[in-house]
C-alpha cells in the first residue's frame, strides 16, 4: 500500500512539474488562435509594413507601431544599459563591500516600484521639462526611453553584477600581477571575461523595455505616426494592443490578437538568445 | 598621445562612481518625490472609506480590499503547482532533456510580458470560459504570471537543503515522499516564502495583466466572480483619466509602501536564510 502511495505521489507531482510548460503553450496557443487568421486574411506583409492603421475604416498597418517600438527600446536601452553596467563594475570592481551590501538590495527593492508610477511621474515631471526646454508635447519618444531605461536599470545591474562576480579572482590577480592598473585588469580581463552575463542583463532588459505597456501608454503620447524626432509623440505595439482591448470587436479585436503575436515571438527570440547565452556560459565553467 | 594609465584609472573610477550614484539617487527620487507628494493625503479616513464620485473624493478601502484578495488568490494557486514543480525537479528526477525543457519554458514564462498575459487571460478566462471580468479570471491569470518565481525560489531553497539531511531520513525508514514532507520542506520554507512575498509584490504592481482579466467595478467585491479594482488599476485611472492628481498620488504613496513592504520582508528572509545556511 505504502509503495502505491509513493508511486500516486510521484505521478501527480510529474503532472504538477509541467503546468509552467503547459501555461507557455496555453497561451502560445491562444494567442496565435485569435490573431493568426487575421494575420493571413490581411496579409502578413500588409499587416507588418502598412501605415494606416485604422481599424473601423478597415486599415490594419502597424508599421508606425513596429517603428515606434524600436525607437524606443532602444532609446531606453541608450540610457539603461551604460548606466547599469557602469554601476555593476563599479560595486563590484571599485566600491568597498558595505557598499555593495547596501546598494545592491536597495536597488533590487526599487525593482518592484510598479511600472504606473514610472509612468505616472513621466507625466508629472518628465514631460513638461521636455515640453519646455526641447519643445513638441513633452509625452515623446524621449519621455518614454528615458522612463524605460530607469525602469530596466535594476534588471541590467542585478544581472551584470552576478555576471562580474562570477569571473574568478585569479584572472584579476593575474591582470594585476603583469602591473595593470585596476581599471586596466577590468577593462581588459574582467569584462571581457563576463562579457556574455553583461549581454544577456542587456538583452533580458531589451525584452522588458519592448514587453512593458503601462508606463508607456502614459508617456509616449499615444499617436499612430512613423516618429521623425525624439519628441515626437508614438504608440508601441504594447500600447496599441491595451489602449483599444477596452472597445475592440471583431476583426479590430483580431488585429490587436495579431500584434500580440508581433510581440510574443519577438521577446520569446531576445529571452531565447539572452537565456542561452547564460546557459552556455554555465555549462562551460 | 597616450593616456597615462594612472589618468585613465582615476578618470574611470570617476566615471563608474558617477554613474552608480545618478542611478542611485534617480531611483530614491521616485520614492521620495512620491511619498512626500502622497503621503500627507493618507489618512485612516482615505484608507477606510468608499470612493466617492469615480475617486475624485472619499477613500479607497475597496481598491485596497481588491489588492490583498487578488494577489492571495493567485498565490494560492501558483504555491502548490510551484512548489510541486520544484519538488518534482529536485527531489523526484535526475537532470535529463525534460527537465531542461522544464526550466527552459519556466524561464520563458518568466520573460513573457503582462499585456501578453492580459490578452491571454481575457480571451481564455473571461471570454473563452465565460467567466467574466472576476476576482478569479484576474487571480488565475496572474497565478500563471507569478509561477515562475515560486518554482525559481522553491528550486533553490529546496537545493540548500543539505543532503545528508535526506540520507538520515531515508535510514530511519522513510519514503522519498514523508522525506520531503518532513524534512526537505520545513527546512526550505524561508526560501518559499521568499518566493512568495515577491510574488505578492509583482502581483499588487501589476496593471496591464489584472485590468483586462479581473476588470475595474470600483465595488466592493462579494464574490469570487466579482469584478475587482485594485489599487495599481485605480491609480491608473485616477491619473490617466485626470480624475485627480491629488487621490493619484495618495494612491501611489499606499501602493508603494505596501510594494515596498512585501520585498522588504521577501529579502529579510532571504537573507536569514542565507545566513543560517552559513553556518
Amino acid at each position: 500500500m505504502k509503495l502505491n502511495g509513493e508511486k500516486i505521489v510521484r505521478y501527480a507531482l510529474m503532472m504538477v512539474a509541467f503546468s509552467a510548460v503547459a501555461s507557455l503553450l496555453l497561451i502560445a496557443v491562444f494567442i496565435f488562435k485569435e490573431g493568426l487568421p487575421f494575420m493571413m486574411k490581411v496579409g502578413v506583409k500588409d499587416f507588418l509594413f502598412a501605415s494606416d492603421w485604422d481599424p473601423l475604416g478597415g486599415k490594419f498597418g502597424i508599421y508606425p507601431m513596429i517603428v515606434a517600438s524600436l525607437w524606443v527600446t532602444f532609446g531606453a536601452m541608450l540610457i539603461g544599459a551604460p548606466l547599469g553596467v557602469a554601476g555593476a563594475i563599479f560595486l563590484n570592481e571599485f566600491a568597498p563591500r558595505t557598499m555593495m551590501k547596501i546598494v545592491k538590495p536597495t536597488i533590487e527593492l526599487l525593482a518592484g516600484i510598479p511600472s504606473v508610477v514610472f509612468g505616472f511621474l513621466g507625466v508629472m515631471v518628465l514631460a513638461p521639462w521636455i515640453r519646455a526646454t526641447m519643445g513638441g508635447p513633452g509625452l515623446s519618444v524621449l519621455a518614454a526611453s528615458i522612463i524605460l531605461g530607469i525602469m530596466v536599470l535594476p534588471t541590467v545591474l542585478s544581472i551584470s553584477i552576478d555576471a562580474i562576480a562570477a569571473v574568478p579572482n585569479t584572472y584579476r590577480e593575474g591582470a594585476l600581477a603583469l602591473g595593470a592598473t585596476r581599471w586596466q585588469s577590468v577593462h581588459m580581463v574582467t569584462i571581457k571575461a563576463a562579457r556574455s552575463g553583461i549581454i544577456a542583463s542587456i538583452i533580458l532588459a531589451m525584452g522588458r523595455a519592448l514587453g512593458e505597456t503601462m508606463a508607456v501608454i502614459m508617456v509616449a503620447g499615444n499617436t499612430v505616426k512613423i516618429p521623425h524626432s525624439v519628441t515626437d509623440p508614438v504608440r508601441t505595439l504594447t500600447a496599441n494592443i491595451a489602449l483599444e482591448m477596452a472597445n475592440a470587436t471583431g476583426l479590430a479585436r483580431e488585429a490587436l490578437f495579431a500584434t500580440g503575436i508581433v510581440l510574443f515571438v519577438v521577446i520569446m527570440v531576445l529571452n531565447g538568445i539572452a537565456l542561452s547565452a547564460i546557459k552556455g556560459k554555465a555549462r562551460k565553467k | 598621445m597616450r593616456i597615462p594609465p594612472k589618468v585613465t584609472q582615476v578618470l574611470a573610477v570617476a566615471l563608474l562612481g558617477g554613474a552608480t550614484l545618478l542611478t542611485v539617487v534617480v531611483l530614491v527620487f521616485v520614492i521620495v518625490f512620491v511619498l512626500g507628494k502622497g503621503l500627507p493625503e493618507v489618512t485612516w479616513e482615505f484608507l477606510s472609506t468608499n470612493p466617492k464620485d469615480m475617486g475624485r473624493a472619499g477613500g479607497i478601502l475597496p481598491t485596497l480590499v481588491g489588492t490583498i484578495l487578488l494577489p492571495l488568490l493567485a498565490i494560492a494557486i501558483a504555491l502548490p503547482l510551484g512548489v510541486g514543480t520544484a519538488v518534482y525537479l529536485t527531489e523526484y528526477t535526475r537532470e535529463t532533456r525534460v527537465t531542461r525543457a522544464l526550466r527552459f519554458g519556466t524561464d520563458c514564462l518568466a520573460g513573457i510580458p503582462s499585456i501578453i498575459f492580459g490578452l491571454f487571460g481575457f480571451i481564455f478566462f473571461v471570454v473563452g470560459l465565460k467567466m467574466g471580468w472576476c476576482l478569479l479570471s484576474g487571480g488565475l491569470t496572474l497565478a500563471i504570471m507569478v509561477l515562475p518565481t515560486i518554482i525559481r525560489t522553491s528550486e533553490e531553497a529546496i537545493r540548500a537543503v543539505p543532503k545528508s539531511w535526506r540520507e538520515v531520513s531515508f535510514s530511519l525508514g522513510a519514503t522519498r515522499w514523508e522525506t520531503v514532507l518532513k524534512v526537505v520542506l520545513p527546512n526550505a520554507l524561508p526560501g518559499i516564502v521568499t518566493g512568495v512575498m515577491l510574488g505578492i509584490g509583482r502581483s499588487i504592481g501589476e496593471t496591464a495583466a489584472v485590468i483586462f482579466t479581473a476588470g475595474s467595478a470600483l465595488r466592493m467585491p462579494v464574490s469570487a466572480f466579482d469584478s475587482v479594482r485594485t489599487m495599481s488599476v485605480h491609480f491608473y485611472i485616477l491619473a490617466r483619466e485626470g480624475i485627480s492628481t491629488e487621490k493619484a498620488y495618495a494612491t501611489a504613496a499606499v501602493l508603494i509602501i505596501s510594494v515596498l513592504l512585501v520585498n522588504l520582508i521577501a529579502y529579510g528572509m532571504m537573507h536569514r536564510f542565507i545566513a543560517r545556511r552559513a553556518r
